[in-house]
C-alpha cells in the first residue's frame, strides 16, 4: 500500500506542477491589459502605473508565477478585481452551491444509471437492453444547456411547477431549495448517468460470464441471490471509482447549467470572471477544480486498490 | 469426405478478406450505424448546399416574422428580429459541423505525432509529456475550452482551435497506449532489425496499425466538439452574431422562451441529432473494427 500511495504521489506532484503552469500561462495570455481595465474609463496614467506595480505586472513572467504560486501555497489566490474581494473568500462562497448541485447530480446519475445498466445487462439483446441502451444515448447525446432550457419551457413556462432559475440555500427553505435545485440537478446528472450505465452494463456482463457466477449458479442459488450477492457487489466496484472521475464531466456541465439557471456556483463564477478579465479568480476556478479532480482521481484509485484484493496481491 | 465432396464446399468459401475489408461489411451491416451515417451526411450536404437549401437569407430580418409562429412561410418560426429559423439552422449545421470536424482534425494533428514520439520514445521524454497530459486532463474540457476561447478571443475559428487543443491530450494518451501495445510485435522487431529509423516505423509500420483505434475515437470526439462549440457559442466565446450558429441561436432564444419557444426547439433539436448521429455511427465503427465490444 505504502509503494502504490508513493508511486502515485510521485506522479500526482508534477501533474499538480504542470496544472499550475498550464493555468497561469492561459491567463496571462488574455487579451486586453488588466491595468488598463481596472483602471476604468479615464485610464489615469498614474493609477495604471499603480496597478502595475500592486499586481506586480511589471515583472517578469516567471516572477509572477512565482509569486502566484508561493500565494497559493499559502492559501493567497488573489484578489478578485470586479468584486474586490479574495479569490479564496469567493470560492468559499460558491463552492458548497456547486457541491451540492454536484452531489445531487451524481444521485440521480447513479439512480439512472445503475439499474438501467443492470437491466440491460442481464436482459443482453432483449427489448430491455434496446430500451437502456436509447437512454444511455439520449443522454449523450443531448446537449445540457438545451436540456435545461426545454425543463424550464415545459416544467417553469407551461406547467408552472418550478421556478426558472435562482437559489435558495437549504439552511433558510429545504423544500424551496430542492424545487430550485431539481431540474439543472436532473440536467447535469443526465448526461453522466448515460456513462454510468454503460459501464454498469459492460461490467455486469464480464462479471456475469465469469466462473464463479456459474459456480453460484451450479449450487442451486436462487437467481436473486446471484445477481444481487455475487454479480452487483464485484460489477459495482469499477463502476463506483468511475463515479469520481466523472467529477470534471460534473464541473464542465455545471459552468453551463447554473448559467442557464442563474444558480451562483462555479460555473456561473468563471463565466462571469472571463467576460470581466479578472484574472485571479478564473485561476483560482480552474486550479481549484483541476485539484480536486486530480485528488478525487487518486482517492478513487486508493478505494479501487483497497476493494480489489488481485491488485493487494 | 471425399475429394469430390471436398471441392465444392472448399468453392464456396468466400476469399480471404482483408481486416478492413471485413470491418466495413460488419459496420454495413449494423442499421443503427448506418442510420447515424445516413444522417451526417444530410446535414453535410445541408452545410454544404445552404444557399440552395436555405428559403431565406440567414441575417435578413422580415419584421412581419417577427417571434412569429411556425407557418407555411417560416416552417419552423421567427426569431426576435424577424429572421426565418429554419434558414438560421440550415446555415447553423456550417458552424457546427465544420467546428466538430476541424477541431478534431487539429487535435489529432497535435496527438498523433505527440503521441507517437511519447509511446515510442519512452524513458524521461515520455514521462514529462505524459505528465503534461495528465495536467492537461485534469482541467474539465469545457473549463479548459473556455479559458483558451477568451484567451484567444471571441469567434468561431477561435472556438474551434480551443476545442481542438483541448482535445488533443485525449488523442495523445490513445496514441501513446496503442503505440506502447504494438511496439513489441514482430513487425516492428523486423522493420527495427533492417534498419528502418524510428520516425519511419513510427509512421510506416505502427501508425496503420493503430489508425482503427483512432478513427473511432475520432468519431465520438466530434460529437463531444460540436456540443462544445455549441456551449461556447452560447456563452457568447463561438460563433458572433448576426451569423448563425445553433449555440449561438439557443442563447438567444432563452429569453423569447415564453413569447416565441419555436427559437429553442429547432437548434437544439438539431444538436441532438446530429450529435446522436455522429454517437451511433461511432459506436457502429468500434464494434465493426472491435468485435471484442459487440453483446
Amino acid at each position: 500500500m505504502t509503494r502504490f500511495l508513493f508511486r502515485r504521489l510521485a506522479i500526482l506532484l508534477p501533474t499538480l506542477v504542470f496544472v499550475s503552469i498550464i493555468i497561469f500561462g492561459l491567463q496571462q495570455l488574455l487579451p486586453g491589459d488588466p491595468a488598463i481595465a481596472m483602471a476604468g474609463e479615464e485610464r489615469d496614467p498614474v493609477a495604471i502605473a499603480q496597478i502595475r506595480e500592486k499586481y506586480h505586472l511589471n515583472d517578469p513572467l516567471y516572477r509572477r508565477y512565482l509569486l502566484w504560486i508561493g500565494g497559493v501555497l499559502r492559501g493567497d489566490l488573489g484578489e478578485s478585481i470586479r468584486i474586490q474581494q479574495p479569490v479564496g473568500q469567493l470560492l468559499v462562497e460558491k463552492l458548497p452551491v456547486t457541491v451540492e448541485l454536484a452531489l445531487l447530480s451524481m444521485l440521480i446519475a447513479l439512480g439512472i444509471g445503475l439499474p438501467t445498466g443492470m437491466i440491460s445487462a442481464l436482459y443482453n439483446g432483449r427489448w430491455p437492453d434496446y430500451v437502456a441502451n436509447v437512454i444511455g444515448l439520449w443522454g449523450l447525446s443531448t446537449p445540457n444547456f438545451w436540456l435545461g432550457i426545454m425543463l424550464i419551457l415545459l416544467f417553469s413556462v407551461q406547467l408552472g411547477w418550478l421556478p426558472a432559475s435562482g437559489y435558495i440555500s437549504p439552511l433558510e427553505d429545504l423544500w424551496g431549495n430542492l424545487e430550485a435545485m431539481i431540474m439543472p440537478a436532473f440536467v447535469l446528472g443526465n448526461a453522466i448517468s448515460a456513462v454510468l450505465m454503460r459501464h454498469t452494463r459492460s461490467a455486469m456482463l464480464q462479471v456475469l460470464s465469469s466462473d464463479y457466477i456459474r459456480t453460484a449458479r451450479a449450487k442451486g442459488l436462487r437467481e436473486r441471490m446471484v445477481i444481487g450477492k455475487h454479480a452487483l457487489r464485484n460489477a459495482a466496484i469499477p463502476v463506483i471509482t468511475l463515479g469520481a472521475l466523472e467529477f470534471g464531466q460534473l464541473l464542465s456541465g455545471a459552468v453551463l447549467t447554473e448559467q442557464i439557471f442563474s444558480i451562483p456556483g462555479f460555473g456561473k463564477l468563471i463565466v462571469d470572471a472571463v467576460f470581466n478579465r479578472d484574472y485571479a479568480v478564473v485561476q483560482g476556478v480552474v486550479l481549484c477544480t483541476a485539484t480536486a479532480y486530480i485528488v478525487l482521481n487518486l482517492l478513487a484509485d486508493i478505494a479501487y486498490f483497497l476493494v480489489n484484493p488481485r491488485l493487494r496481491a | 469426405m471425399t475429394a469430390a465432396a471436398i471441392e465444392p464446399a472448399m468453392q464456396k468459401q468466400p476469399a480471404e478478406q482483408s481486416p478492413a475489408r471485413q470491418a466495413l461489411r460488419r459496420l454495413v451491416k449494423r442499421r443503427s450505424a448506418m442510420l447515424g451515417l445516413a444522417v451526417v451526411l444530410a446535414f453535410v450536404a445541408l452545410a454544404v448546399f445552404a444557399n440552395l437549401v436555405a428559403p431565406y437569407d440567414p441575417t435578413e430580418a422580415d419584421w412581419g416574422a417577427l417571434r412569429g409562429a411556425p407557418s407555411i412561410e417560416h416552417p419552423f418560426g421567427g426569431d426576435e428580429l424577424g429572421r426565418d429559423v429554419l434558414s438560421r439552422v440550415i446555415f447553423g449545421a456550417r458552424a457546427s459541423l465544420s467546428a466538430g470536424v476541424i477541431s478534431v482534425l487539429l487535435a489529432l494533428l497535435i496527438g498523433i505525432p505527440v503521441g507517437l514520439l511519447s509511446g515510442y520514445a519512452g524513458g524521461w521524454l515520455d514521462g514529462v509529456i505524459m505528465r503534461f497530459t495528465d495536467a492537461m486532463l485534469a482541467i474539465p474540457f469545457l473549463i479548459l475550452a473556455i479559458a483558451l476561447a477568451a484567451f484567444l478571443g471571441p469567434s468561431l475559428t477561435n472556438a474551434m482551435i480551443a476545442i481542438g487543443i483541448s482535445a488533443a491530450p485525449i488523442f495523445i494518451r490513445l496514441t501513446r497506449a496503442q503505440v506502447q501495445s504494438v511496439k513489441t510485435e514482430d513487425y516492428v522487431e523486423a522493420a527495427r532489425a533492417v534498419g528502418n529509423p524510428p520516425w519511419r516505423i513510427a509512421i510506416r509500420h505502427i501508425l496503420p496499425n493503430i489508425w482503427p483505434a483512432l478513427m473511432v475515437q475520432a468519431t465520438l470526439t466530434i460529437a463531444s466538439a460540436i456540443i462544445a462549440e455549441a456551449s461556447l457559442s452560447f456563452l457568447g466565446l463561438g460563433q458572433q452574431p448576426p451569423a448563425p450558429s445553433w449555440g449561438s441561436m439557443l442563447n438567444a432564444a432563452k429569453d423569447f422562451l415564453t413569447q416565441a419557444p419555436w427559437m429553442a426547439i429547432y437548434p437544439g433539436l438539431s444538436i441532438f441529432v446530429v450529435v446522436l448521429s455522429f454517437n451511433l455511427l461511432g459506436d457502429g465503427l468500434r464494434d465493426a473494427l472491435d468485435p471484442r465490444h459487440r453483446g
